[in-house]
């Protein structure tokens, strides 16, 4: 049938085998990976345009009240008021944001080992002269290392986009504002990456576990709301010890912990304060609770100064805004920590585990 | 030379022992046939030689001793799975590249002018070639790594006659123009009589017979490699074999 033989092979002494170059994998990983990256790419880009759109028509807003004199002026709070109204349409599409790194991590990681276990490709991968726990360790740390170059430079178009929200001076302003430490936290420069990277690793392990695509996006997608919410709701506010303060010292870009009355210099209450002091004091606010931002404490709290002439005096834990890059650093870093934990044993079951 | 030897060689799955103390040489040059009805425990032999799974008991050694599944021991070896799987999505000439890279070794002037032969196009994707060219690109890319050992899962189960045929004769091209061992493994023993000169029967996860073809056939007083298996088969009551 074939009239072809193949030359004759040559003699090789098996103990000079060397491993083959890592640089082999890159056109591996590009061919088999690139319409991966590709959705990845148009998904970021696609993000990126709305981003630079609406954080054009925010900064313009925010432009307009900065420059506008006198601060207090009917116009300016006209102004004040476009920017809110802005921010507000602008906000409502951000909270998808948040499902950009759970996205990414889970489409690009889960298919990695998964879709080779599924259609038992892994049976050709595997049998190849390129060994396959660095076959495994080139795909998952290249694949890494692109998704956190891509979700680094979209996070500074995010960083951007959110700079006038997250300014110093917005009480002051009349505008609309929030601690950097509370407000897409988790989207920028470091953490964005990190939470991108650490989903994908997830994402990678579930596929070489469940050795199915798609419940393995599940479960990624699952184990990614949980470590989102567990970071969010109780890790966070502990990553450094709360400064407490007095009310009026808490500047207004702090992230307020928590808050808490004494009277004459010991613990009195916390929220909701005893009817006996609704009483004395009754006015239509409240003394505000847990969480909050810009505009929640307030040294002009009349609660405050009408009990304050009774012993009482209220005090806020808080994380101070001159934390934010450590806090990024610490999120990314346990994150990262994480990602290359979960590596690691994917890794270590490619090259154990028996098919 | 052996190019696969196991000695006590045993692989469990749960509680059930899919191959159990498998004692076996099989020489270099030769052309060698895993026969056996399903379950018998032919691809669980076939993933701990190439070193995809490892054994519960035992050990196996592939090219003259070399570890199965160690560098050198993958170096030497080509496998094609069962289904002979293949990146769907890639095309012909991706799955080169893909063959190329992933290996010390590669024909790639060999690689193409088979595949031209076989008139399956470079730019077409795998997914999209039928069941019998899928299967000449995973042995073109098999043959195309010049290795000493050709290992073939149940190469023409899936495949139509006139596929079977013109696989098998690439395989046979191939061991008799270069010296290539191959290992394959079925459960149709009319494709094995004309190609196969080693024979290792299997059934119940154990080795059955193994042998030269010719001395077995002699042995056993049988005139056909069908006959003497069926008769083993039989004799270690599992009937199923197809023919």
């Amino acid at each position: 049938m074939t009239s072809l033989t193949m030359p004759a092979r040559p003699h090789e002494d098996d103990a000079a085998l060397r491993p083959l170059p890592w640089r082999r994998m890159a056109g591996v990983i590009w061919r088999q990976h690139r319409i991966a990256l590709a959705g990845v790419a148009a998904l970021l880009g696609a993000l990126a345009v709305w981003l630079w759109i609406a954080g054009t028509s925010v900064h313009h807003a925010y432009a307009a009240v900065i420059a506008c004199h006198p601060a207090g002026s009917a116009g300016c709070q006209d102004l004040a008021s476009t920017f809110n109204a802005t921010w507000n349409s602008v906000s409502y599409w951000t909270i998808f944001l948040q499902l950009v790194p759970a996205v990414i991590g889970a489409f690009a990681g889960a298919p990695v080992l998964a879709r080779e276990l599924e259609t038992g490709t892994f049976r050709f991968a595997w049998t190849q002269g390129f060994e396959r726990w660095r076959w495994a360790l080139a795909k998952l740390v290249a694949l890494a290392v692109i998704l956190a170059a891509a979700t680094f430079a979209f996070s500074a178009l995010v960083s951007w986009c959110y700079q006038p929200f997250l300014g110093s001076n917005n009480q002051n302003l009349g505008i609309y504002g929030n601690s950097p430490l509370v407000t897409v936290f988790s989207l920028r420069e470091v953490t964005f990456p990190a939470w991108t990277v650490a989903t994908f690793a997830v994402g990678a392990l579930a596929g070489m576990l469940i050795r199915r695509v798609v419940p393995a996006i599940v479960a990624t997608l699952a184990v990614y709301a949980g470590l989102a919410v567990a970071a969010a709701a109780f890790l966070r506010e502990h990553y450094l010890a709360p400064l407490v303060s007095s009310d009026s010292n808490v500047p207004g870009t702090a992230w307020i912990i928590g808050q808490w009355w004494t009277k004459d210099g010991r613990f009195a209450f916390a929220g909701n304060p005893p009817d006996s002091l609704l009483n004395t004091c009754s006015f239509p606010q409240g003394p505000g609770g847990k969480g909050g931002g810009i505009g929640a404490p307030s040294s002009v709290n009349p609660f405050a100064q009408c009990l304050a002439p009774h012993g009482y005096a209220q005090l806020n834990s808080f994380q101070p805004v001159s934390r934010f890059w450590p806090f990024q650093w610490i999120e990314g870093g346990w994150l990262l920590v994480l990602a290359a934990l979960l590596i690691a044993v994917t890794i270590w079951l490619v090259h154990r585990r028996a098919a | 030379m052996n190019v696969v030897e196991a000695s006590g060689l045993g692989k469990r799955y749960g509680r059930s022992w899919a191959l159990r103390e498998c004692t076996l040489e099989i020489p270099a040059g030769r052309v060698a046939a895993l026969v056996g009805p399903n379950g018998a425990g032919k691809t669980t032999l076939l993933n701990l030689a190439v070193g995809l799974s490892s054994p519960s008991a035992g050990a196996v050694t592939v090219l003259g001793g070399r570890r199965a599944g160690s560098p050198a021991a993958l170096d030497g070896i080509a496998f094609v799975a069962q289904d002979t799987p293949l990146y769907k999505g890639l095309s012909v000439a991706d799955m080169i590249y893909v063959t190329r890279s992933l290996n010390r070794r590669f024909d790639q002037a060999y690689a193409r002018a088979r595949l031209n032969e076989l008139d399956i196009p470079l730019k077409r994707r795998a997914g999209k070639l039928s069941g019998g060219q899928q299967a000449q690109l995973a042995l073109t890319l098999a043959l195309a790594r010049r290795p000493q050992l050709l290992v073939l899962d149940e190469p023409v189960a899936a495949l139509d006659p006139v596929a079977r045929h013109d696989f098998m004769a690439t395989v046979l091209a191939a061991a008799a123009a270069d010296g290539v061992s191959v290992l394959l493994s079925s459960h149709v023993l009319t494709e094995l009589e004309r190609v196969a000169s080693y024979l290792v029967l299997m059934s119940r996860g154990r080795v059955q017979l193994a042998g030269a073809v010719d001395d077995l056939l002699a042995a056993h007083g049988q005139a056909s490699l069908e006959e003497l298996a069926l008769r083993f088969l039989r004799e270690t009551q599992m009937p199923e074999v197809t023919r």
